[in-house]
């Protein structure tokens, strides 16, 4: 899933101090899992602003809102009639949904009410961790289902570096080297061998380096 | 919690089991957590952290639960009202 962090109160309030009319949007999917973004942040931060403005003598209205997805036409599509109603909007969806909302409603301010991360898992209840960088030319077959583009900081695919002592990397202790993590999964797997085999030079194009991307399947096209 | 003080409580306390001794294990560990999440916001937006408490407690210790309402209410005629209701009031 995409993991998103809440932002700091005071910085959503900076980004919407002068507006009077307010929607605060939720999302569904990825962001409720990861507790940053669902109808509960919706509610808790709804009425922390509600109280802060009404402390600060102004009066501001402030609505709620959550939809299944921000990054799908037919989800957002449902806010279509009632948009005109608010002078701004603080989408808790990630980064793609603040900016679809945008696309979609070209007039209407949106602000984002949360960081994005990254695309990772959940370790445990509130421990979130990188797993995908998206880089368009998965790896992970040669590489014992670990990536090293996202997990070692270097991304090198031909690990580990003189950085691993210990089985942790250099930049921090806390951290697994990845290629440590690949060498030991390749050996559970009885698959030592794959490790000589040296990785070839990555087509970075189909990563960011490419420019923004776009997948277009004209099976499933309409 | 929140919606209590937009609605003009002077002060919410939570009580939950004794730490460990919860039949629903970490109910009351997420309570506090909460309850702690909820002080930062109060603080941030002006209202208070302090105006919101946790307490724990058996099922049998009446005396005490009294104590700990006798404690948070000397605690919230210190702090004043709620400054939502004032605003509020002007508001209207």
């Amino acid at each position: 899933m995409i993991v998103a962090d809440k932002k700091p109160i005071e910085e959503i309030v900076e980004e919407i101090k002068d507006k009077e009319k307010i929607l605060i949007l939720g999302c569904n999917e990825c962001v409720t899992v990861c507790e940053a973004g669902g109808k509960k942040e919706v509610g808790v931060l709804a009425s922390a602003l509600r109280m802060y403005f009404l402390n600060q003598g102004r009066e501001v209205s402030i609505d709620e809102r959550t939809l299944e997805r921000q990054c799908d036409h037919e989800y957002l599509e449902e806010v279509r009639d009632v948009i005109d109603q608010y002078d701004s909007v603080v989408s808790l969806a990630c980064g793609v949904g603040v900016q679809f909302m945008a696309e979609k409603y070209h007039t209407t301010p949106v602000f984002p009410g949360v960081n994005t991360c990254f695309m990772g898992v959940t370790e445990q209840r509130g421990v979130w961790s990188e797993r995908c960088q998206g880089c368009g030319e998965c790896i992970l077959a040669r590489t014992a289902g670990i990536c090293p583009v996202s997990r070692c900081a270097k991304r090198i695919l031909n690990g580990p570096c003189g950085g691993s002592t210990n089985g942790k990397c250099e930049i921090n202790k806390e951290l697994d080297c990845a290629w440590q993590l690949i060498i030991d999964r390749l050996k559970a797997l009885g698959k030592l061998d794959d490790y000589e085999k040296i990785t070839p030079i990555k087509d970075w194009s189909t990563e960011r380096a490419g420019g923004p991307r776009k997948v277009i399947r004209e099976d499933v096209q309409q | 919690m929140l919606r209590a003080f937009e609605k003009g409580a002077d002060g919410v306390y939570v009580v939950g089991c004794m730490e460990g001794e919860c039949h629903y294990n970490s109910g009351n560990f997420r309570a506090r957590k909460r309850v702690e999440q909820a002080q930062k916001l109060l603080d941030a937006i002006g209202i208070g952290g302090e105006r919101v408490q946790m307490y724990n407690l058996s099922s049998g210790e009446g005396p005490r639960f009294a104590e700990y309402a006798v404690d948070m209410d000397e605690r919230i005629r210190k702090l004043g009202p709620n400054p939502i209701k004032s605003a509020k009031k002007k508001a209207a």
